[in-house]
């Protein structure tokens, strides 16, 4: 019988993670040590009945409290710093990030590469490379949690959320949904395949679909009309999408926001929410025409769509 | 000021008939308990009620633990079983929890301790008992006829949208209950400021009555919020509106904000007052006055201030922003220091001490040992970068249990065992005493450490099935879990067996200071015959004690 | 008039902690009810924050003619119940009976007024759900949502404090206040101010959003 105490350490942060765990056990132990010690000592000197000196002693109290007041907080405010920097590393993606999108869903995890290939419940990837994942929900909240690389992120419907790691060990490792969702949360758990980069090209293009991300998106970005307001041909006047990913866009209001994965899905969904400073409030609104892990695929054609078109540039340049 | 004649307190009052005590006096009929307005016979009524939920949210949770013995889910349906930790969750939380120390020994001890004859409002007191159960009621309902599959968190838009339990049932349950709470806490205060006796200054209190302060002013300000949160949860189910709902621009995260905002304070409302407790037992038993009187009063007050500023740390990996996390996470390290200090503070009150092991004593020991480690627990947790990894594992589950089951349930029963003599006018049989608590602390932590461990390896909470590898843990749990169970057994059978066949209890069985036991073993009606003066510190176990804690 | 030893209760040992008890826990209760409505202020004031635009639209749709006048109503009704316990401090207790009774006129009147106004906001379709009156974004929705519930929630309020003042208008009838004894009235009063103060702060968030536009 076998006691295993952490699991297999499969990236660089679960490795950290597991140091901090020892950090944290250390400090525990000698916490304890501090206070049992003392307590077990006293219950055996100083039990009823049993002779002792048990004359009051003068104790120069408030320094005592005080000083057992500030190692505490000395103590903890170290380690509150190792956990904040072990989590502003798990929360911040490095770029150059190969993207996945997860489609969560009572009770499964839908997963697309951008190559196209789709999985169910499964997410293989190549080793050694940095992988984000751009996660929605189509229903309740649930969680993407890998334990093999100690993170976890909430998949919330109406938003997305990221989570990133990258594998340094070749294996097969547990995915588990880890906010209670239904009936069956605890059957939406699948697997995470870590391949050579060899094995992975091979495992891609075996289940080759035929479109990548990027040429699904494209492909529902003329059925549902987008191209019908949104290219230079139109008669309607609609902002260019060119190269509008991550750039800074000025709405009607006077703020200016960050047309990032959020803001282009609001977009899609709730046109009337943001209007883009000099036009008007005509787009319709695709609610109930497009599902979650179609909003990925335009999302992903709208990102690959190239440099600032001269018409925003200038819009952009009379907001300043 | 006082215009009663002044009594000094005598050390046993004269021996009462048994005709004179609260049991007889005010009628011995079922209305008469039904409506009586006496605070101890109300307390008596709570700790009927209360042992009634605990009893059903028990058996929910050996049915789980019974369930997790192995992995597949093969004892009850998937469905089933999300329904038994819910069950076990709200019930044990809102109707056993909450109401356990300030509503049966609060209500009971607290006029005594501070002179008075009653509660400040004692007719809202009986209300508070109706509301709680009308509150309880409805929850009872809701768990027999169809469940509830939610958990006692109440996520949306799960519950507002795609559950298809007893959601609403529940929520008004728990919201009824809620304002039984309120009325409880705010009795409490009022009590507290206006019904002290002459001489007895804030800071000649008894600790209980600090932590029970701290305790009731987390009632009054928090519930409401709770109530309201659960309220716009039902509304949305009932009509479909989107407050929460994110196809109408509603945000599900807010839930959860406005839903911790409540339910942190919540959790010391769940330890505050088994930190008071645990203060007059090991004073009484170790015969030594508190170290630090004011440093542990200061920190109860600390806990319930501090209390109102961690709720973040629920949602590190929910969407809220890293900024929020950074504070949040602070802030949760700052909250354990008023903690660790009384932890500090009751070991230096037994040093030089005369300890004996009665059974209060050890389980105001099993407290400190197992509030500990689950304080400690809670540091993991509150380092962000390691919370990412067990948030909503069994890690978070053993962490609380050892604060509510081994911290607050244990004080809980070191507080009746203490006080049963007072309540009954009996006397409990103290080796079967002492049998229990062992039975128990052996039980608690085969049960819950290793949850620890096997939530580290990665075994998700509220999982009705679970991979392979997480089994043998698993099985010591539940092993735990059976002895456990026979250490809450016994006391149940013994102290009701000491009602009728118990040794006849003096009035201060335990030599213990405090006006409480100026009175006799059941008191009578009013308590008091005359208000009595206080001009002494409390846990006056020597002379030169007042002196020490001021000065040191 | 001596002070009726019957009005001590048996847990308290003189008048004054009674009633300092009284108004201590009267302030307690409005604590815990300044968080309870708090909860829905802070669901407004984050959604307010993260759509003002929808939430602008949507409160131009309140009928802001019954909600002034509602304010003025509840204002005057606040200083109607100041008079009555002044009253009652001077001892003159058919003016106790007179100014209550004005409270609970003027308190039926905003009610009545509000009857009309949800009268008319239904039929207006301003109720969330499937057959909201279109034309409005649908975060207006939420706006309207926290308005039923929110005034909804106030209305109640005023409910309770027009049974609470009558049944204080039936004791001062019965001569039960002196300048001596008025505890229950004092509580009342505080009770009333705040249902009052509510009002305040719902009025201007709920129907004053860019009305000058």
């Amino acid at each position: 019988m076998t006691f295993p105490i952490n699991p297999v350490a499969a990236s660089k942060i679960a490795r950290e993670t597991d140091y901090l765990y020892w950090g944290l056990l250390i400090l525990s132990a000698v916490i304890i040590v501090i206070v049992f010690g003392p307590i077990i000592y006293f219950l055996i000197r100083y039990r009823e009945g049993k002779p002792a000196d048990r004359t009051p002693v003068r104790l120069p109290q408030n320094t005592i409290e005080i000083t057992w007041t500030l190692i505490p907080m000395f103590v903890m405010t170290g380690f509150y710093v190792w956990g904040a920097r072990q989590y502003f590393t798990i929360e911040r993606p490095p770029p150059a990030a190969m993207e996945i999108s997860v489609v969560g869903k009572q009770w499964m995890w839908k997963i697309q590469h951008p190559e196209g290939n789709r999985e169910i419940n499964e997410l293989h990837v190549p080793v050694g490379r940095i992988v984000k994942l751009m996660m929605t929900s189509q229903d309740v909240i649930h969680s993407f949690f890998l334990p093999e690389f100690r993170i976890k992120q909430d998949v919330v419907p109406g938003r997305y959320s990221t989570e990133w790691f990258k594998a340094d060990r070749i294996g097969t490792y547990h995915l588990f949904c880890s906010e209670f969702c239904g009936t069956m949360h605890s059957g939406m758990v699948g697997r995470v395949v870590v391949m050579s980069p060899a094995a992975y090209e091979e495992w891609l293009s075996k289940g080759q679909p035929g479109s990548t991300l990027v040429q699904s998106g494209e492909q529902l970005f003329r059925e549902l009309g987008c191209s019908g307001c949104h290219s230079g041909s139109s008669v309607v006047r609609a902002p260019p999408l060119e190269g509008l990913y991550n750039k800074p866009v000025p709405l009607t209001s006077g703020e200016v926001v960050t047309a990032d994965e959020a803001y282009l899905r609001d977009s899609i969904l709730f046109p009337a929410k943001q209007i883009v400073g000099g036009y008007t409030n005509d787009m319709p609104s695709f609610q109930g025409r497009i599902n979650e892990e179609q909003l990925l695929q335009v999302i992903a054609y709208l990102k690959s769509l190239g440099t600032v078109p001269p018409g925003l540039r200038k819009t952009l340049e009379d907001s300043r | 000021m006082n215009n009663a004649a002044s009594a000094v307190p005598v050390a046993s009052a004269p021996p009462l008939k048994r005709s004179n005590t609260y049991l007889v006096e005010g009628g011995q009929t079922l209305a008469s308990w039904l409506l009586t307005t006496d605070h101890k016979r109300i307390g008596l009524l709570y700790l009927f009620s209360i042992l009634f939920y605990f009893t059903i949210a028990a058996v929910a949770a050996a049915l789980m633990r019974l369930e997790l013995i192995t992995p597949p889910g093969d004892v009850v349906s998937s469905e089933t079983y999300n329904k038994l930790f819910t069950i076990h969750g709200t019930l044990m939380v809102w109707f056993f929890l909450i109401p356990s120390i300030p509503a049966v020994l609060g209500n009971f001890v607290i006029p005594m301790m501070l002179g008075a004859k009653d509660v400040a409002f004692p007719k809202l007191n009986l209300l508070s008992w109706y509301l709680f159960n009308l509150g309880g009621l409805l929850a009872t309902y809701a768990v027999a006829f169809g469940g509830v599959d939610t958990g006692w968190t109440f996520y949306t838009p799960y519950s507002s949208t795609y559950s298809n339990s007893n959601v609403i049932t529940m929520a008004a349950g728990i919201f009824i209950a809620g304002f039984g709470t309120i009325l409880t806490g705010l009795n409490f205060i009022i009590t507290v400021h206006k019904l002290r006796a002459p001489g007895l200054t804030w800071f000649r209190l008894p600790l209980f009555i600090w932590s029970l302060y701290s305790t009731s002013v987390i009632m009054v300000l928090a519930t409401p919020v709770l109530a309201m949160t659960l309220a716009l949860m039902a509304l949305e189910r009932i009509w479909g509106l989107g407050v929460f709902d994110p196809k109408l621009g509603g945000d599900p995260v807010l839930f959860q904000h406005l839903f911790w905002f409540y339910s942190h304070p919540a959790v010391y409302i769940m330890i505050l007052p088994g930190m008071g407790v645990v203060s007059e037992l090991v004073t009484c038993f170790s015969r030594k006055p508190i170290f630090g009187y004011h440093f542990v009063a200061g920190a109860s007050v600390a806990i319930a201030i501090l209390g109102f500023l961690v709720w973040g740390h629920h949602m590190f990996v929910s969407g809220q922003s890293v900024f929020a996390g950074l504070v949040f996470s602070f802030l949760s390290y700052m909250v354990a220091v008023p903690s660790a200090i009384k932890v500090f503070n009751w070991t230096m009150t037994m040093h030089r001490g005369s300890i004996s092991l009665a059974t209060p004593m050890l389980y105001a020991l099993g407290f400190i040992g197992l509030f500990t480690i689950g304080g400690l627990t809670g540091l993991f947790l509150a380092a962000l970068g390691f919370d990412v990894h067990v948030t909503d594992t069994y890690f978070v589950v053993a962490h609380f249990h050892y604060i509510m089951v081994g911290g607050m349930v244990t004080a809980f029963m070191g507080g009746l065992h203490y006080w049963w003599p007072k309540i009954t006018g009996r006397l409990y049989p103290e080796k079967l005493g002492q049998l229990a608590a062992l039975i128990m602390y052996i039980g608690f932590n085969l049960t819950f450490f290793p949850q620890f461990v096997v939530g580290y390896l990665g075994m998700p909470r509220r999982y009705h099935a679970y991979a392979p590898e997480f089994q043998v843990y698993n099985v010591l749990s539940s092993a735990g879990a059976s002895i456990l169970g026979v250490g809450y057994l016994l006391p149940l059978i013994y102290f009701l067996w000491s009602v009728k066949y118990g040794k006849r209890a003096p009035d201060n069985p335990w030599n213990a200071t405090g006006l409480e036991w100026q009175t006799p073993s059941p008191p009578p009606k009013h308590n008091f015959e005359n208000i009595p003066r206080v001009d002494k510190m409390p846990y006056d176990y020597s002379p030169e004690a007042e002196e020490r804690m001021v000065h040191g | 008039m001596a002070e009726a030893r019957s009005d001590l209760a048996e847990q308290f040992v003189e008048m004054p902690q009674q009633r300092e008890a009284s108004v201590l826990g009267m302030w307690t209760f409005l604590s815990t009810e300044i968080l309870f409505f708090g909860a829905m202020f802070m669901a407004y004031i984050t959604y307010r924050t993260i759509y003002p635009g929808a939430f602008a639209e949507a409160s131009k749709h309140t009928i802001v003619l019954y909600g002034t006048l509602n304010t003025a109503i509840l204002l005057t009704s606040s200083l109607t119940m100041v008079l009555a316990v002044h009253a009652a401090q001077e001892n003159r207790s058919n003016w106790v009976v007179r100014h209550l009774l004005f409270t609970i006129l003027l308190a039926v009147a905003f009610l009545v007024i509000k009857g009309l106004e949800y009268h008319q906001d239904l039929s207006e379709h301003l109720w969330p759900g499937p057959h909201f009156k279109p034309g409005l974004p649908p975060q207006a929705q939420i706006f309207w949502f926290l308005y039923w519930s929110m005034t909804g929630l106030h209305a109640l309020h005023v409910t309770v404090g027009i049974g609470l003042l009558s049944v204080m208008t039936w004791m001062a009838r019965r001569g039960r206040f002196s300048a001596l004894y008025y505890n229950p009235l004092d509580v009342a009063a505080l009770y009333w101010h705040f249902v009052d103060v509510v009002w305040i702060f719902l009025y201007p968030l709920l129907y004053l959003i860019n009305r000058s536009s």
